[in-house]
C-alpha cells in the first residue's frame, strides 16, 4: 500500500529500510524510524479503534505514551500483547496488529449500538441498572464484561526471556528531551555517575517534534551532539526505550527497558525481551515533559481530532501529514507552531483561537503563508463523514462570561487539531511523596517542593519556553552532582535559543454548547467514555470528593490513567461544585507510570527458579525407588512409596503395618537441627522451653514444648544435651529457620548478657531413623561400639559411635511409638549409611515409609505436629501436656497461661474422635457439633485437625480439638458435612499403646 | 523501599532487612507481679503513631544481627539507626543525627 500522507523529504526515519506490517488483515509499508501509529497516518488510516463503553469509532489522538485512544492487539498466539499503543510501537518487519474492543470489524462494529443508545448509558448506570436482584449481578457483569473491554491476554505461556538488574548512580535524569539533555550533561560533566532515561526509541523529547532553533541550528543537532557526548562519558549510562514507571521511599526508582520489543517475534527469542531496572539514586531530576490536554467540545473524540502537538511530531519526526484541510483550534500559543508546521507541509489550514488578544508576530506569521485566523472564536462541535471527521462548526466566545456570541459557522476540514493547554508529567513527582499545586495563570498542576532529593525541571516543572526549560535542566544536573558530592569541575556554557515569548491563555475548561447540544458527546476520558455530562451528573448526585468522582464515573482510570484527561476533569468538576480546580485537588498517581508486563516482573523467578528446592542425601534412593512426594516448606519428602499398582491407601497400610511388625525406616534429615552452645546454653532453654532443662544430664535428650510470650505453642521437638554446654535442638521440618530467628532475637533483644551461641546445622547431617521389632537388632548387626541394651542405651537417650563403619550420633528417640534409633551422620555419608541399612534389613522386612505413614503412626499414638493440631491459639494445657509446663521457672508465656482467658475450663482442648462407622475416614477440618441441626447456624464445638485410616487398628481414628474436650470424653457429637451427617464418639487421644511398652523396649 | 543504615554493615536494601515491630517494649521483669491487664499492654498494645517511630529491625540477610531505628511513618525519612540496648531519648531530640551509632551496652530493652 503506498503512503500517500507521507512527505518526500524530512522527518527523523529511514526511507532506504521500508518496512511492511499488516493491521486488521490489510498489509501496509512504512518506514524505519516509524511507529505504528505514524505509519498507519502515512497511509492515510485514522480510524484504528473502538471506544470501551460506547464502540465509538475512534482515531489517533496522540504521539506518544499518553495516548488513550488507539490501544492495539499486537501479533498472536504466544507472542500477542493487548491494550498497547499504537503510538509507542515501534515498527518491525511483518508486524501483524488489530483493533480491540469490535466485533465483527472496527468499521462495522455492532456494540457501536451503545452509542445511539448513550443517553441511557450515563454515569453510575451500570450501578444503577444492574443491582437488583443482588444474586444476579454476576450474571450481569459477566455480560457487561464481555461487552465493554480492553484486548485480548494471552492464552499460551510466555516463549520470552525476561531479565533484572540493579543500579546506583549519583543523579539519575529521566527524560532525554531538552531539559533532560541539558541535566544529563551538566552532571556528567562533573564526573558524577549519571543514568538519563527515555522512554521513547529517539532522544530529543519535544524537540523531536518541532522546528525549534537552537545555537543557530536546528534543535534537533544540538540534542544529537549532546548525546555524543554523553557517550563519551564513561560515568554516564544512556537507556533509550527506557520506561521509568516508578519513584519509590528514599530515591528507589524502577524502570523497565525495552530490549527486544522493536524486533520481529521470530527474532527476539534469542536475546532479552525486556529488563527490569531497579535504581537506587543519590539525586534524581524529573525531565519527564508534559502533556497537551484535549479541548472539551462536541465529538471531540472523532477520528481525525487530534492533539496539536501530535500532528506536529507527525509532520516533523516522521515527515507524514496527518490531513490536507486542517483546523487548529485553541487556547494557547503552543498551537500556532502546529499550524505552521502543517502550512509548509503543504496542507491547508486555518486557525480558530479563542482569545481576543493574539500575539501580532504569530498573526504576522501566520498572514504571510495565507493561514485564515478566526480569533476569539471557539469549535463548538465535529462531525463525521465515513467515520473521520469533515465538518466543523464555530462561533464567537465572550472571553470572560465564557458564552458563545452569534450563531454557529460550519467549516469543512479533514483533520482537526486541538490544544487545551499543557499538563505537566508530574506523575513521578507525586509518586516520590510531594505534593502538587494548582498554578492558575499557566492553566495545570506544577510541582510543589520536593520530599526526596529530587528536582523537577523544563515542561515537567511548567517551564513551557524552551530557553528557561534548557537552563532550568541545566541547573538541576549541576546541583544535583553538587549536591552529589561532585562540585568541582566546569558544566560548560548554556546554549542560545530562539524563542518567542507566550503570550497568556485563557482557561477554557469546555467549549459552551448552544442550547440545541448536550454535553454527552464532549469526551473528557476517551479511554472510559466519560463526558463533561456525566461528570457534572456525579456532581448533581453528591459526589464532591474528586476521588468519589473518579470512581463513580470512571475517569482517570484505564491503562493511560488520564494523562490527557484529568485536568479537565477536575476543572469541569470544580465548575459543577462551584469550587476552584485548586480546591477540587487530584487524585493520587500511583505506579506504574505506563503499563507493566507481568512477564517483566516475574524475571527470571518462574518455575524452578520461583523457589529453591531442598533435596536431602538420600534423595536419589528416594526417587529410584519410586517414591511420590510432598512438599515440606521448600523440601520435597518422600511421603509414600507404591509398589507395583498400589495406590497411596494401599501403600500406606503397607508402611504402616511394616514399620510396626517388621521395621521401617524413615528419612528424618529434613527436621531442623540447631546447635547450641555457651557457658548459659542450659539456661537460655529452660527460658525457651516450657519445661526444665538444667537437670538433664549430658547423653540425655527431652522433649520440648515452646511457646510464644502470649502462651501459644509455636514449635516442638527434642533437644540432645552433646555436654555441659552444649545442645543440639530438633525443630519441625517447615519451622526451623523461624526457630533459628526466634532463639537470635531474644538472645539479641532480651537477653544480650546470656553466653550463648546458635547455629543451623539441618544441612550438615542427615537422618535415619528405623523402627519397630527388629530395629534394635538390624542396629546391632552394623555397629559394634554402642552397649545397646536398655540399661546402657535407655530411651530418651544418645551415644556416639560408628555405624555401617561411618561415624554417627545414635539418638533412641520415638515418633511412631515404637523402638526406634534415628542415626545422625554427616550428610555427606548418609547415601551409603542408607543403602546398608536396607541391604542388613532385607532380611527383616525392612520397609521404607514416607510422611504419611509417618502421620498415621504418630495420630495413632496421639503425638502432635506443630502447624496441625496447633495453630497458634492453642496452649500447652490445652493439648494435654500440662505436665510438661513447669512451675519451677520463668519461661516464655508462662504469664500468658495465668491469665483468666488461658483458664476457661470450654477452650479448646485436644481429643480423640472415633467415628460410629469405623471405615468412615473424616475430612481434616470438619466441625464438631453437639446436635446437627437442619441448615447453619448451629454452635459449633471444634473442629478435625488430623485424621486417617489406620491399619494397625482396623478403624479410623481422628484428632480434634474441642471445647472443654477432656471433661468430654464418651459424649457423641456429630460433624454435618457435605453429603449428611456422620456421628461420632469423643476419646482420650492416644489409640495405641497407651502405656508406651513399646517404645520404652 | 528504604534505604536501611545497618550499624553493622552499613546502607543495604529494605529487602535485606525484617521490621520487629515497635522497639522500647519493656518485658515486665518480673512477670508474676504485674495485672493480667499489664501484662496484656506488654503483650498486644503497640502505638500507631503518625511521625517519629521507634521500631526494631533486624539484618535478616546480611548480619542477622537486631538494632533500633527512628522513622518518621508520614515521610519514611529514618532519622536514627541505634544498636540494642540504647535508650531512644537521645536519637529522638536528636532528629539531625541521622547516622547515630552509638556504642552498643548491654541490658533490656526489648
Amino acid at each position: 500500500m503506498t503512503q500517500p500522507f507521507r512527505n518526500f523529504t524530512g522527518g527523523r526515519i529511514d526511507r532506504q529500510r521500508p518496512l511492511s506490517f499488516v493491521f486488521n488483515d490489510e498489509h501496509y509499508t512504512g518506514f524505519a524510524g516509524d511507529t505504528l501509529a505514524s505509519a498507519l497516518l502515512a497511509a492515510g488510516v485514522h480510524l484504528v479503534a473502538r471506544s470501551f463503553k460506547y464502540h465509538r469509532p475512534r482515531g489517533i489522538l496522540s504521539a506518544g505514551s499518553e495516548e488513550p485512544n488507539a490501544l492495539v492487539q499486537l501479533e498472536t498466539g504466544a507472542f500477542t500483547q493487548p491494550n498497547l499503543r499504537a503510538t509507542q510501537v515501534e515498527l518491525y518487519e511483518g508486524l501483524r496488529a488489530s483493533s480491540q474492543n469490535c466485533w465483527p470489524s472496527v468499521r462495522f462494529d455492532i456494540g457501536a449500538l451503545n452509542n445511539v443508545l448513550s443517553r441511557v448509558f450515563p454515569a453510575g448506570f451500570y450501578y444503577k441498572t444492574f443491582m437488583w436482584p443482588p444474586s444476579m449481578w454476576m450474571h450481569y457483569e459477566n455480560l457487561i464484561r464481555r461487552a465493554a473491554g480492553l484486548g485480548r491476554a494471552p492464552d499460551a505461556p510466555d516463549p520470552h526471556i525476561y531479565d533484572k538488574m540493579h543500579a546506583h548512580c549519583d543523579v539519575f535524569v529521566v527524560g532525554a528531551g531538552p531539559a533532560g539533555l541539558a541535566a544529563a550533561l551538566a552532571a556528567g560533566r562533573t564526573g558524577a555517575r549519571v543514568i538519563i532515561a527515555d522512554e521513547q526509541f529517539d532522544i530529543g523529547g519535544s524537540l523531536s517534534g518541532a522546528r525549534d532553533v537552537i545555537d543557530d541550528r536546528p534543535a534537533m543537532q544540538w540534542a544529537s551532539k549532546g548525546w555524543e557526548e554523553l557517550a563519551t562519558m564513561s560515568n554516564v549510562r544512556r537507556m533509550l526505550r527506557t520506561s521509568v514507571f516508578a519513584y519509590y521511599d528514599h530515591n528507589y526508582l524502577a524502570m523497565v527497558e525495552r530490549t527486544g520489543d522493536h524486533l520481529a517475534p521470530g527474532t527476539r527469542l534469542a536475546q532479552v525481551r525486556q529488563r527490569l531496572w531497579k535504581v537506587r539514586a543519590r539525586q534524581v531530576v524529573l525531565a519527564t515533559g508534559a502533556h497537551e490536554r484535549p479541548l472539551v467540545f462536541r465529538n471531540n473524540d472523532l477520528p481525525g481530532v487530534m492533539l496539536a502537538s501530535a500532528v506536529s511530531t507527525y509532520v516533523n519526526r516522521f515527515a507524514v501529514r496527518c490531513g490536507d484541510h486542517a483546523v487548529v483550534c485553541t487556547n494557547n500559543d503552543s498551537a500556532w507552531s502546529t499550524a505552521f508546521d502543517l502550512s509548509d507541509a503543504g496542507s491547508v489550514v486555518s486557525i480558530v483561537d479563542a482569545r481576543e488578544h493574539i500575539d501580532t508576530g504569530l498573526l504576522a506569521a501566520a498572514s504571510t503563508r495565507g493561514i485564515e485566523v478566526f480569533v476569539q472564536h471557539v469549535v463548538v462541535a465535529a462531525s463525521a463523514r465515513r467515520k473521520r471527521v469533515h465538518r466543523v462548526e464555530i462561533a464567537r466566545l465572550h472571553n470572560t462570561s465564557l458564552e458563545l456570541l452569534g450563531p454557529l459557522r460550519p467549516m469543512r476540514c479533514d483533520l482537526l487539531c486541538m490544544s487545551g493547554g499543557w499538563s505537566p508529567a508530574v506523575h513521578l513527582h507525586s509518586q516520590s511523596g510531594a505534593r502538587v499545586v494548582y498554578d492558575a495563570p499557566r492553566c495545570c498542576f506544577v510541582p510543589d517542593l520536593a520530599v526526596q532529593a529530587a528536582r523537577s525541571a523544563g515542561a515537567a516543572n511548567g517551564t513551557f519556553d524552551l530557553d528557561f526549560a534548557i537552563s532550568e535542566g541545566r541547573e538541576a544536573g549541576k546541583s544535583a552532582a553538587a549536591d552529589a558530592g561532585f562540585r568541582r569541575r566546569a558544566v560548560g556554557a548554556a546554549p542560545k535559543v530562539d524563542v518567542r515569548r507566550m503570550q497568556p491563555m485563557l482557561a477554557l475548561w469546555q467549549v459552551p454548547l448552544p442550547p440545541t447540544m448536550q454535553a454527552n458527546k464532549s469526551f473528557v476520558d476517551f479511554q472510559n467514555d466519560v463526558t463533561a455530562a456525566d461528570i457534572q451528573l456525579s456532581a448533581r448526585e453528591g459526589y464532591r470528593s474528586v476521588e468519589h468522582t473518579k470512581r463513580y464515573t470512571t475517569t482517570g482510570m484505564g491503562t493511560d490513567q488520564g494523562k490527557t484527561s484529568n485536568v479537565n476533569a477536575l476543572a469541569i468538576l470544580g465548575d459543577a461544585l462551584g469550587s476552584s480546580i485548586a480546591d477540587v485537588g487530584t487524585t493520587t498517581f500511583r505506579a506504574p507510570y505506563t503499563p507493566v508486563t507481568f512477564g517483566v516482573l516475574a524475571g527470571r523467578d518462574l518455575g524452578e527458579l520461583m523457589d529453591p528446592v531442598r533435596r536431602t542425601a538420600m534423595f536419589s534412593w528416594h526417587q529410584a525407588n519410586g517414591a511420590m512426594w510432598e512438599d515440606v516448606g521448600q523440601w520435597k519428602r518422600p511421603r509414600y512409596y507404591p509398589r507395583g499398582d498400589e495406590n497411596m491407601h494401599a501403600a500406606v497400610n503397607r508402611e504402616c503395618l511394616a514399620a510396626r511388625h517388621c521395621i521401617g525406616i524413615l528419612d528424618a534429615s529434613t527436621l531442623g537441627k540447631i546447635d547450641i552452645r555457651g557457658a548459659d546454653a542450659a539456661q537460655f532453654l529452660n527460658r525457651i522451653y516450657t519445661n526444665g532443662w538444667t537437670t538433664l544430664a549430658p547423653g540425655r535428650c527431652r522433649y520440648g514444648l515452646m511457646c510464644t510470650d502470649d502462651g501459644m505453642v509455636f514449635d516442638d521437638g527434642v533437644t540432645v544435651r552433646m555436654a555441659d554446654e552444649h545442645f543440639l535442638m530438633h525443630t519441625t521440618s517447615g519451622n526451623a529457620a523461624h526457630v533459628l530467628s526466634w532463639l537470635e532475637e531474644w538472645l539479641q533483644t532480651q537477653w544480650p548478657q546470656l553466653q550463648v551461641y546458635c547455629n543451623s546445622v539441618t544441612e550438615h547431617w542427615a537422618t535415619a531413623s528405623i523402627c519397630g521389632r527388629f530395629a534394635r537388632v538390624l542396629l546391632a548387626e552394623l555397629n559394634d561400639d554402642i552397649d545397646l541394651s536398655d540399661d546402657a542405651f535407655p530411651f530418651m537417650s544418645w551415644r556416639a559411635g560408628t555405624v555401617a563403619g561411618i561415624p554417627a550420633r545414635v539418638m533412641r528417640v520415638s515418633f511412631t511409638g515404637e523402638l526406634s534409633y534415628e542415626i545422625n551422620v554427616p550428610a555427606d555419608y548418609a547415601l551409603a549409611l542408607w543403602q546398608a541399612l536396607m541391604n542388613a534389613g532385607a532380611r527383616y522386612g525392612i520397609t521404607a515409609f514416607g510422611t504419611e505413614t509417618m502421620h498415621v503412626l504418630r495420630a495413632e499414638k496421639g503425638f502432635i505436629i506443630a502447624g496441625q493440631e496447633t495453630d497458634g491459639t492453642v496452649t500447652p494445657v490445652d493439648l494435654g501436656m500440662g505436665r510438661m509446663v513447669s512451675k519451677a521457672k520463668d519461661f516464655i508465656g508462662r504469664r500468658s497461661l495465668a491469665r483468666a482467658d488461658s483458664l476457661r475450663a470450654d477452650r479448646k482442648q485436644l481429643v480423640g474422635l472415633l467415628t460410629d462407622d469405623p471405615h468412615l475416614v473424616l475430612p481434616e477440618g470438619a466441625q464438631v457439633v453437639e446436635r446437627s441441626l437442619a441448615a447453619p447456624p448451629m454452635p459449633m464445638i471444634g473442629h478435625v485437625t488430623s485424621s486417617y485410616w489406620s491399619e494397625n487398628l482396623g478403624h479410623s481414628i481422628a484428632l480434634a480439638l474441642i471445647n472443654g474436650g477432656r471433661q468430654r470424653h464418651g459424649e457423641q457429637v456429630e460433624l454435618p458435612l457435605q453429603h449428611g451427617v456422620v456421628k461420632a464418639r469423643i476419646c482420650d487421644p492416644v489409640f495405641f499403646d497407651p502405656s508406651g511398652a513399646r517404645m520404652n523396649g | 523501599m528504604f534505604l536501611i543504615d545497618c550499624p553493622h554493615c552499613g546502607a543495604r536494601d529494605e529487602s535485606e532487612f525484617t521490621c520487629g515491630g515497635e522497639a522500647h517494649i519493656v518485658r515486665p521483669p518480673d512477670p508474676d507481679q504485674v495485672t493480667d491487664a499489664q501484662w496484656a499492654e506488654y503483650l498486644f498494645m503497640r502505638n500507631n503513631r503518625k511521625g517519629l517511630h521507634f521500631e526494631r529491625w533486624v539484618h535478616v540477610h546480611g548480619c542477622r544481627r537486631w538494632f533500633n531505628l527512628c522513622r518518621n511513618t508520614v515521610t519514611h525519612e529514618i532519622v536514627a539507626v541505634y544498636t540494642m540496648g540504647c535508650a531512644p531519648a537521645s536519637v529522638a531530640l536528636a532528629p539531625s543525627a541521622a547516622s547515630t551509632k552509638a556504642a552498643a551496652t548491654t541490658g533490656g530493652a526489648k
